[in-house]
């Protein structure tokens, strides 16, 4: 087994190459060739379908790729050798739908992980996680279930579940996509001071001011491909291509934007 | 010759509760009310199964009724992990397991293990570790499935949290999974419960002492030392002392879990 004392430090946090992933006779991922600098933040836009959810589950083995290779901090997840449970130990992930245990308490959301994955101690693990629900603003909700919290705050968990777990690279999957309006903002700050402190981040998203604002690079994704990626300012401010534009202009434009599947 | 609906349908339930009134009518003239109180409310009678009835047999029945339960979770349970196993060879066992004990009368599973094992491996089972079997193997062929189908209704998104945070699948399924799918299964679980609670009477066929009589053989010897129902009545009615409030427990859970949803 290769263990994580093997992760090279010099190496990308995330390098991907000739990337496949079909569905049966679906070819969701058609070739994705793509890297993550250590510290980056990367922003991954794109129409629904496009295959920006499969692309990010595949860099944490959530799903198999049918071919092509991912290396996380230079190990290769994709190994069959590779210990898959210690490398997604490195990497914090975020889901749409939040998918807190709704059996726990906010405070055993971030204890239990440590617990039983880095066999934490529970005073050193809870006072981690109190240390953690701080920094997204839930002190005083550590003794409440899921189901009592509204959804911004259930995502500020869920992303402090991750972070308790020390990960080197976060990827989250359309936090705010769940999300009433209102709730969107609390969610992209604390997002916005991990970005800030240095943490890699892979984010797919629809909100394109947090993409200009904070993303190092933004990568635009159609059919399985990567289409376009550069500059914040450069793919959403100035877009090379056709479909990168129209994706733009229908995202933006709110009467365009309702009927549009892509911002469900 | 017309009726409007409304002069209808109250000729209709007026007919109704005339047939009854008659049926009842009838009932009281020919019964003999002597008689029947005699045969089943003998005050003398009930007062004798007194304490017993309560502090042997009824406590036996639960003991008996929580092992066979106990085991049949456990194994149940095991069950329906080997049912969604990834290795064929799993799910297969398992479903013939299930489809077997599901199959054929928990009685003829008490005649094999109280009569059959004794005499074809010339060991005696204690008597416990013999209701704890029968009752658990049947039971757990029942609850197997009921677990697989809670196991199945938690989302694919708590398995993929814990798999995200570092858990292996097995830890997954003991931490995350388990614990949401057994709550989603406790008012079927506890429906089981009362089955088996009502199957515990089958321990009668098994020669028991006086001692670990059960509320249908204490009751059945009753019946043949006084010739009266009364025992059997009263043994009912320990029968719905448990169930009842068990019946109430499960409307309870069960609006709980529609609430929740
Ligand atoms: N487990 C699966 N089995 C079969 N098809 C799948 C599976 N997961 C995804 N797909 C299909 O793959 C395609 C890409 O899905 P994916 O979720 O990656 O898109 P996306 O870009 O994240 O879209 P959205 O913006 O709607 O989240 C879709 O057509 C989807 O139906
Ligand atoms: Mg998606």
């Amino acid at each position: 087994m290769k263990e994580a004392a093997e992760l090279d430090r010099e190496a990308p946090a995330i390098e991907v190459r000739a990337l496949h992933k079909s569905f049966g006779t679906l070819e969701v991922l058609a070739g994705i060739d793509f890297t993550v600098a250590r510290g980056e933040v990367v922003c991954v836009i794109g129409p629904s379908g496009s295959g920006k959810s499969t692309l990010l589950r595949c860099v944490n083995l959530l799903e198999e790729p049918t071919s092509g290779t991912v290396l996380v901090a230079g190990a290769e997840v994709t190994d069959p050798d590779v210990d898959i449970d210690q490398v997604r130990r490195g990497i914090g992930m975020v889901f749409q739908s939040f998918n807190l245990f709704p059996h726990l308490t906010a405070l055993q959301n971030l204890t239990l992980p440590q617990r039983r994955v880095l066999k934490r101690d529970k005073a050193e693990a809870t006072r981690i996680a109190r240390d953690r629900l701080a920094r997204v603003g839930l002190t005083d909700k550590e003794s409440s279930y899921p189901a009592q919290l509204s959804g911004g705050q259930q995502q500020r968990v869920a992303i402090a579940r991750a972070l308790a777990m020390d990960p080197q690279l976060m990827l989250f999957d359309e936090p705010t996509s769940a999300l009433d309006p209102e709730l969107v903002g609390d969610v992209l700050a604390v997002m916005r001071s991990l970005a800030d402190e240095g943490m890699t981040m892979l984010v797919v998203t629809h909100e394109m001011s947090f993409a200009k604002e904070v993303a190092d690079r933004v990568v635009f994704m159609d059919g399985g491909v990567i289409v376009e990626e550069g500059a914040p300012e450069q793919v959403i401010g100035a877009p090379g291509h056709a479909r990168t534009q129209s994706f733009l202009s229908r995202l933006l434009d709110p009467a365009a934007a309702r009927i549009s599947p892509s911002d469900d | 010759m017309s009726m409007t609906r409304r002069q209808r349908t109250r000729l209709v339930r007026s007919a109704q509760y005339a047939v009854l009134g008659v049926v009842l009518v009838v009932i009281a003239q020919a019964a003999d009310w002597g008689e029947i109180r005699r045969a089943f409310f003998d005050v003398e009678v009930a007062k004798a199964q007194f304490p017993d009835i309560i502090t042997t047999a009824l406590v036996n029945t639960v003991i008996y009724t929580l092992l066979g339960f106990g085991f049949g979770l456990a194994l149940g349970l095991l069950l329906a992990l080997m049912r969604l196993s990834q290795v064929p060879p799993y799910r297969w066992l398992a479903i013939v397991y299930i489809e077997f004990f599901r199959g054929i009368p928990a009685l003829l599973v008490f005649i094999a293990l109280g009569f059959g094992v004794p005499l074809a491996f010339q060991v005696a089972l204690n008597q416990y570790v013999t209701v704890m079997l029968a009752l658990g193997l049947v039971g757990a062929a029942y609850m197997a499935e009921t677990i697989r189908a809670g196991i199945q209704a938690v989302p694919k998104g708590q398995t993929e949290a814990a798999r995200s945070l570092g858990m292996s699948q097995g830890r997954a399924m003991v931490s995350i999974v388990i614990p949401q799918a057994l709550r989603i299964v406790l008012p079927p679980l506890t429906n089981e419960l009362i089955l088996l609670t009502k199957d515990s009477s089958l321990v009668y066929l098994l020669g028991l002492s006086l001692s670990q009589y059960e509320l249908a053989k204490f009751g059945r010897d009753a019946l043949n030392q006084n010739r009266s129902l009364t025992p059997i009545l009263i043994a009912g009615l320990c029968y719905l002392v448990i169930t009842l409030p068990l019946g109430h427990l499960v409307r309870r859970l069960e609006a709980r879990t529609a609430r929740a949803r």
